[in-house]
Formats: structure tokens, sequence, C-alpha cells
């Protein structure tokens, strides 16, 4: 297991330096003068000033082995540069303020859609082409089909705006300061229920589609028939022996989905003024905000990263053929 | 090949999406044609009209028509689709075909590059890489496009790695055919297949995602009509203008899922085997 581990980590150790690499190539994507950057909603003044700090603060007219290089130095200690906002803070303290709440969504959100799409899944898979079975199919092409910021709308519409049941935006009422300790805690929960019922939504679709595949085809295999034949009762079949094989490629699906779902909450949290990391990305485009962009970038993927290797080595502890084998190839 | 067409026909959910995607090319190619206003002409005396029997759709904050304004919008979609996944396949084939036919270091290169474009989220990606751009509709496409090849490059590769081995091209390698001889004549066009299902399945895909980024008011510029364009400025009056959020989603979400029914329909019929791909490439929102 240890050698497993040390592997998948060597592993992304490139791929952490790529990531400051594509970073580094997208500060260079404008034409002629990198910061020749279209700056339209910025007055021509401030649109200099923005220039003259972004020189400053990249080192831009230095030659672009030496930027890259101080570019990862500066990385290295999280050294992001402050925000061009007026507020002028630190972008590392702007995003701590905000990675938490993206985080605690993106946990809630995979947490339900497995406690969901599991169940859903096995049902559809042992019962294929039954009702359940083709409501389920439905279900997951109406998921793949609608625009997550489309559903937001219609759930805002009906729930917000004509039966006013929840609330349309943010995380906290205006008057939280003043609510009883139990409705703080309905006000918080009421203002997931939309953001995080949409961010479900299509990734719940796309598990149980998977679940149902896995399943389908795990049922197949003979040691499930030996299993039946040996006479144990269907329900220890499925939920035992056949459910935990079907698991084991949900794991990685899981890990290799995670930047779809981190990247859905650019939208959910746009949409219902939710403070996290998505929200703070579109401000920063919309202001120009290049330090705090760069910081986003670089700290998202490389979150993405980590939970990448985290679902390998979960991989790698539920599958004993995957540790093994990597072993034998040392 | 008759067998395939055959097996598609039977799908009768894959013919019914086969239909709706002709429909909405016409649609796309007759708009001038069938557009009852002018998309962009504002009306002082017409802002935010209800459906009714001139104005089918509606109209939206500026007095401008909703439907004609949908009917434009389906032709961005449609080119942003098409233009982005054909940017997308073009990569994807190269490098596919590079790392599959050469294997070793050019592989062991190729295939870490897609594992890091995968860690990306693809909209914060987006979301800076447009940053640094000057918006417009082609931006949009290139981006959607340089950010969308790992998929079919996965996918020609693996079917490199099988293709090389048969006989007929170990045959031409050995008549002395050059590699690109053995790759453009004999592997590529029997790697195809899957290519083909990927970019059906991607277009929908790639509309989707351009629609976001108009919704989040990033995407193709006004005055450009887009499907995402009309909800992000419907949504500031959804109390009162219902049909500008409503019809637009709808019209993705049909699209969307009938390119969705008519890729799946299509890789089913090409090869039973591909079904246990699962919905590995059908497009998904966020």
């Amino acid at each position: 297991m240890f050698w497993y581990v040390l592997r998948r980590v060597l592993i992304a150790v490139p791929l952490l330096l790529g990531i400051t690499f594509i970073s580094f190539l997208v500060i260079h994507l404008a034409p002629g003068d990198p910061v020749d950057f279209h700056t339209g909603d910025l007055s021509p003044d401030s649109s200099a000033q923005a220039k003259q700090m972004l020189r400053k603060q990249y080192g831009l007219d230095k030659p672009l082995p030496v930027q890259y290089w101080n570019w990862l130095i500066r990385l290295a200690r999280l050294d992001f540069g402050r925000s061009f906002a007026p507020d002028g803070r630190p972008v590392l303290q702007k995003i701590g303020e905000r990675l938490p709440i993206t985080l605690m969504l993106n946990v809630i959100e995979m947490a339900i859609i497995l406690l969901f799409a599991v169940p859903i899944g096995v049902l559809s898979a042992t019962r294929q082409y039954s009702r359940f079975d083709k409501a389920t199919t439905v279900f997951v092409f109406m998921g793949f089909a609608t625009p997550d910021f489309w559903f937001a709308l219609l759930l805002i519409l009906l729930f917000a705006v004509h039966l006013g049941w929840l609330p349309a935006s943010g995380l906290r009422d205006i008057n939280w300061e003043y609510l009883s300790f139990w409705k703080r805690h309905w006000d918080f929960l009421s203002h997931l229920i939309l953001p995080i019922g949409v961010a479900t939504f299509g990734g719940l679709a796309g598990f149980s589609r998977y679940m149902r595949q896995s399943m389908l085809e795990v049922v197949r295999q003979d040691y499930i028939q030996s299993a039946r034949a040996k006479g144990l009762a269907e329900r220890v079949v499925i939920g035992k022996h056949a459910l935990r094989n079907a698991m084991l490629p949900i794991v990685t699906i899981l890990g290799l989905s995670l930047p779809g779902l981190i990247g859905g909450s650019v939208i959910v949290e746009s949409i219902f003024a939710i403070p996290g990391m998505g929200q703070l990305m579109v401000q920063s485009v919309f202001q120009r905000d290049y330090p705090v962009i760069m910081g986003n970038l670089v700290i998202v993927s490389t979150l993405t990263l980590v939970a990448n290797l985290l679902a390998d080595v979960a991989y790698g502890l539920v599958d004993p053929r995957i540790r093994l084998g990597g072993r034998r190839r040392q | 090949m008759r067998d395939f067409w055959k097996t598609l026909s039977r799908n009768r959910l894959a013919l019914v999406g086969g239909v709706v995607v002709l429909f909405l090319a016409a649609l796309a190619i007759l708009t001038p044609v069938l557009a009852p206003w002018d998309p962009n002409r504002p009306d002082v005396k017409k802002i935010l009209d209800p459906p009714s029997r001139t104005h089918l759709l509606g109209t939206d904050q500026l007095g401008r028509d909703v439907f004609s304004r949908m009917l434009y919008g389906s032709r961005v979609s449609l080119a942003v689709g098409f233009v982005s996944v054909g940017i997308a396949a073009a990569i994807g084939i190269v490098l596919g075909s590079l790392a599959g036919y050469n294997g070793g270091m050019v592989d062991g290169f190729v295939m870490r590059l897609v594992d890091l474009m995968l860690v990306f989220p693809r909209f914060f990606l987006l979301l800076a890489v447009l940053a640094f751009l000057t918006p417009s509709i082609w931006t949009i496409m290139a981006v959607i496009g340089l950010t969308g090849w790992m998929g079919v490059t996965r996918l020609v590769r693996a079917e490199f790695l099988s293709l090389k081995e048969r006989e007929f091209v170990v045959w031409s390698q050995n008549v002395g055919a050059t590699g690109f001889r053995v790759i453009w004549r004999h592997i590529l066009p029997n790697a195809l297949a899957p290519v083909l299902v990927a970019m059906t399945l991607g277009i929908p895909a790639a509309i989707l995602t351009e629609s976001g980024l108009s919704f989040l008011g990033i995407g193709v510029p006004p005055p450009h009509a887009t499907w995402g364009n009309i909800l992000n400025e419907g949504k500031e009056t959804i109390e009162i203008g219902w049909w500008l959020s409503v019809y637009p989603g709808l019209a993705i979400l049909v699209t969307v899922l009938s390119y969705n029914l008519l890729g799946e329909g299509i890789r089913d019929a090409l090869d039973p085997r591909l079904r246990q791909a699962g919905g590995r490439f059908v497009a998904r929102s966020g």
C-alpha cells in the first residue's frame, strides 16, 4: 500500500508543475505585450494603473524562463499578490474566506449524490427494463440535457417568486442576527436547499447511470452465478457480493467527476449569490482582477489534483488488485 | 453499413432525436426567412409584452421579439457547437494518433497532458482564459474547442493501440509504407466510428458550455442574440417576464436532448460493444 500511495504521489508532482505552467501560459495568452489586456470596463487611467501593477507583480519585462521561475517561487510561498479591487487585500486571504463555503457545498452535494445514486442504480439494474428502470432512464437523459442555470431559474421562479417558500439568494437572512438559535439553523438550511438541489441534479443523473451500468456488468459475472448457486438469498447476492464490486468503478468516476462538480459551483454560486470561490471567480473576471483570477485557477486545480489523489488512494484501499498490481510493476 | 441503418432505424428514440436535430438545423439555416421581426430592433412601446399573436414568445426588456431572437440564437448555438467540436476533434485525432501509434515517450507525454488538462475544472479554466481575451464568438469557439479535446484523444489512442497490432497494419508497415500513410490510410479510417459518436455527443456539451458562459455574461457578447444571453438578460425581470426565462432554456434542453439521443443511438448501432462505455461521453451541464 505504501508503494502504491508513493507511486500516486510521484505521478501527481509533474501534474502540479503542469498546473503552474498552464496557468503561467494563461497570463501570456493576450497577443503582443502581455499587459495589453482588454481592459474595456476600466477607465483609461485605472487600466494604465492596472498594467503598471501587473508588470510589477508578474515581472513581465524579464525573460520568460526568469518569469516562470519567479512565478514558481511565489506559488511555492503561496504568494498570490494583492487583489486589484479597491480593497487591495492579499489574494490568499480573499480566497481563504470563500474556500470553506465552496468545499462545504461540494461535500454535501457529493454525499447526496452517492446516497441516492447507488440505490437508484442498483434497483434499475436488478430490474432492467422495468417501469422503474425506464423512469430512471428518462430522468438520466433529462438530467444530462437540462442546463443547470436554467433549472435554477425555474426553481427560483417557482419556490421563491411564486410560492415564497424558500429564499432565492445568499446564505443568511438579513435579520439573521436577531433570529433564535433554531431559526438560524432553519434559515441556513433553507438557503441551501435550492442551490444544492440544482447542483446535485445533473450529477445524480450521471452517477445513477454509471451505477446501473456497473451493476449490470457485475451481475453477469461467474462469481455472482456461483453465489446464487450455493443458495444465497438474492438480497445477499445483490447487496453484498454484487454491490461491493459494482461500487469499485464508482470510486474512480467520483474522482474523475470532481472537476465537473467544482466547476459547476461557478454557475450555482453566481445565480444564488453564494459567496464561494465560483462567485469570486466570476466577479474577478468582470473586474479584470487578474491576481485573484490566477490565484483561483491555481488553487482550484491543485485542490482537484489532491482530491483525485485521495480517490486513487481510496481505490487502492478497496481494491487489492490495484495496489498489488502497482507493486509488481515496481 | 446496412446493419448500421437497420439498428438505428429500429431505435425509436434515436430517430426522434435525429429528426429534431435536422429540424433545428433547418430552422437555423432558414432563420433570415422565418424570423418575423428584426432580432435587434428595440420598441419602447412593447417592453416585456407577454406572448401574443404578433410576438409568439413575447418581447424582452427592450421590446425586441423573443421568437426572432431565439431563432438567431439557434444559429449561434449550432455554430459554436459544430466549430468547437471540430477544433477539439482535430486536436484529439492528431494527438491521439501520435500517442497510440508511436507509444513510448510520445504516448507518455500526450497522456500526461490529457491528465493535466483534466485536472482543471473546466469553467474555472474557461473563465480565466476568457478574462485575458477580447470576447467574441470566435474566441468562445476556440476556447471551448481548446479545452475539450481530451476525450477524443483518449478514444483515438485506444483505437490505435488495438488497431496497430492488426495484420493489415503490420502488413502495410512491412511493405514499406511511411508512418504517415499507415496512420492516415489504414488505421485512422477504422478508428473514426467512436470519434463520430464522441463528436455527436460533444456538440450538445459545447452548446451547454456556451450558453452557460453567455448566461454568466462572459460568453458571446451582445448584441448577438444567443439562448444564454436571453436568459441572462431575462433573469433581471424574472418576476414579470417568465417567458424570457422559460423558452430559451427549453430550446437548449430540447437541442441537447435530441443530440444526446441521436449520439447514443449511433453508438449502439455502430458497435454494440461500445455500449460498455456507458454514458462517459454524454454531455453534462456544469
